[in-house]
């Protein structure tokens, strides 16, 4: 196995000690940090999110690897900000006001990282004005929101009607997910789109980056 | 009224109450506010849906402090209240349900995640229940539930930090699973066997599931209680999954949908029946009518 299956399959497993010794490995074996995140990184996390979404493991070994994911990403932050790796865009990212959850939202956060994006964290229960706020102020190209429960996800809509009231809607694409979502709700807010895990997020924000 | 556990060797069934968050979110509670703090800001809500549940027939009422673990209410700024909370939680129903019905102490999820795939040491989720346990059982409560567990791990330390202060309490430890290709499971990966049986050796003194699932699959989960358990089974469900429509949620189970289903419970030989999220006094005197009127 090379390098990169190594880094791949320890990602799985949840081993931050091995991920961190491998990551350092592929650095000095003049593998290519994109190839790096691409092939070892998430790649493993991709599986992971896939057999998370079919029983086979479950919440505990998701967030090992996401611990796993965030020490190998420490290794080559700095490298990416030396080697000058511009990053793709900026995405202002948070759990709507009311709600606590804040697992895949984390998870959409670090695979948005590892995809190239500065990510601007505003944690959970995060009200519509911060949204709006911090979307301005970094000059965000993206705002990301995530609800898990019924009872929180009106919260996206007024968010959403916040932005088109300050202008901003028309300046940044706004991604909506969470389990209770759906494409159709997504619509009916005005939300840009909807995505169902964090391989999907990236795969749309980065077709609202190429669009621009 | 009989001790509580005698009235299950007895072999009488315990009916429930229903939801309690979905009532207080249509009394007013907006999304991101403390539940539990209303148990000093407006206890008379409180009494008013116990009375409500009472009449419907409850035999067991739960006092609103689902989120009354220290670690939860932290997340609110309201962890120097644990004890006032946990309290007044007893007491605004208290005098209500005397003689009525058995009161419970409803424990939830501290919302911590357990090392080492979270960042919280098992001895800080310990002491938070006995800290919540403590000020629910000095006030009197008559048996003690941990509902809508997840995790089996924070599950067992409850149960234990409930039976190190209180052994003689009864215990009703519920879980949350989900379906999945290979069968229900909590989303922390935990079975239902492994759940009876663990519960169990941790001293619970009734085990089952409540939240998550509509009525047909908590049919099937109180079918795999039964299968790996001797213990006593507690079975809440909830009136199906919520459907959200023009920014209401609606529950889809209707009482008499679900109480036909309660004949399927009460043929298995469940013990306590009751309901969770979207459940109302309608659904719990459809109950009452389907329990009275077995055999
Ligand atoms: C920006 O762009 C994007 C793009 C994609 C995005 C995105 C944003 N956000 C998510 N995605 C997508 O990508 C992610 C990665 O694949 C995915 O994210 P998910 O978040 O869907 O998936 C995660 C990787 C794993 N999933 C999770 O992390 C959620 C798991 C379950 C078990 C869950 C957990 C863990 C918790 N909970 Co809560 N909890 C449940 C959940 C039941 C379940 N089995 O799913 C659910 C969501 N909870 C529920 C409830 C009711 C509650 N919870 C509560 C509390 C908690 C804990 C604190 C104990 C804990 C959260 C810990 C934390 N730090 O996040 C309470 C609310 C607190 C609050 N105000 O928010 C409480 C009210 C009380 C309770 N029953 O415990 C239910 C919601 C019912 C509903 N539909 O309204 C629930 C379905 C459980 C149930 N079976 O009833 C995608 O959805």
């Amino acid at each position: 196995m090379d390098t990169l299956e190594k880094l791949k399959d320890n990602l799985q497993k949840g081993n931050s000690e091995q991920v961190s010794t491998l990551t350092k490995k592929a650095v000095e074996e003049k593998i290519e940090v994109r190839a790096i995140l691409d092939d070892g990184l998430i790649a493993g996390m991709t599986v992971v999110g896939t057999k998370f979404k079919e029983h086979e493991i479950f919440l505990p070994d998701v967030l090992l690897a996401a611990k796993a994911m965030y020490a190998g990403m420490d290794i080559l932050k700095p490298l990416m900000i030396k080697e000058g790796i511009p990053t793709v865009g900026r995405v202002v990212i948070g759990t709507v006001h009311g709600d606590l959850h804040d697992i895949g939202k984390n998870l959409v956060g670090i695979m948005l990282k590892g995809a190239g994006f500065e990510v601007i964290d505003l944690g959970r229960d995060v009200p519509a004005e911060k949204f709006i706020k911090a979307a301005v102020e970094s000059n965000a190209n993206i705002i990301g929101m995530s609800a898990l429960l019924t009872t929180t996800m009106p919260v996206m809509k007024k968010v959403i009607e916040l932005a088109k009231e300050k202008g901003v809607y028309d300046r940044v694409k706004i991604i909506v997910g969470g389990a209770p979502l759906s494409e159709e709700y997504a619509r009916q807010i005005g939300a840009h789109a909807y995505c169902y895990d964090g391989v999907n997020a990236v795969d749309r924000v980065k077709e609202f980056v190429k669009k621009k | 009224m009989k001790p509580f556990l005698q009235k299950i060797k007895d072999g009488e069934v315990f009916l429930g109450d229903g939801a309690l968050g979905t009532m207080l979110i249509q009394r007013g509670l907006k999304a991101g506010e403390c539940p539990d703090i209303w148990n000093i800001e407006k206890p008379g809500i409180l009494e008013e849906i116990a009375s409500l549940y009472i009449d419907a027939g409850s035999d067991i009422i739960s006092a609103n402090t689902f989120g009354g673990h220290p670690l939860k209410l932290e997340q609110y700024g309201l962890h120097d209240k644990t004890e006032i909370i946990n309290k007044a939680g007893v007491g605004a129903i208290k005098d209500a349900i005397k003689g009525k019905a058995y009161l419970a102490a409803s424990c939830g999820p501290s919302g911590k995640l357990l090392k080492p795939y979270g960042d919280t040491d098992p001895e800080d989720i310990s002491e938070g229940y006995i800290r919540q346990l403590g000020a629910l059982i000095e006030e009197g409560v008559d048996v003690v539930y941990f509902e809508t567990m997840i995790d089996l791990a924070e599950a067992l330390l409850g149960v234990k930090a409930a039976k190190s202060i209180a052994p003689g309490v009864p215990v009703c430890a519920t879980m949350t699973f989900d379906l999945g290709p290979n069968g229900f499971f909590t989303v922390m990966g935990n079975s239902i066997e492994q759940t009876a049986k663990e519960l169990e050796s941790a001293g619970a003194d009734v085990v089952g599931s409540n939240c998550g699932n509509g009525i047909d699959n908590m049919v099937k989960i109180a079918e795999e209680f039964k299968k790996h358990s001797d213990l006593p089974v507690l079975i809440q469900s909830n009136a199906g999954l919520p459907i959200v429509k023009d920014d209401i949620l609606e529950y889809p189970e209707t009482p008499d949908f679900m109480a036909e289903r309660v004949k399927t419970l009460l043929d298995m030989g469940i013990n306590i029946i009751g309901g969770c999220c979207g459940t109302t006094p309608e659904h719990i005197a459809s109950f009452r009518k389907t329990i009275d009127n077995y055999r």
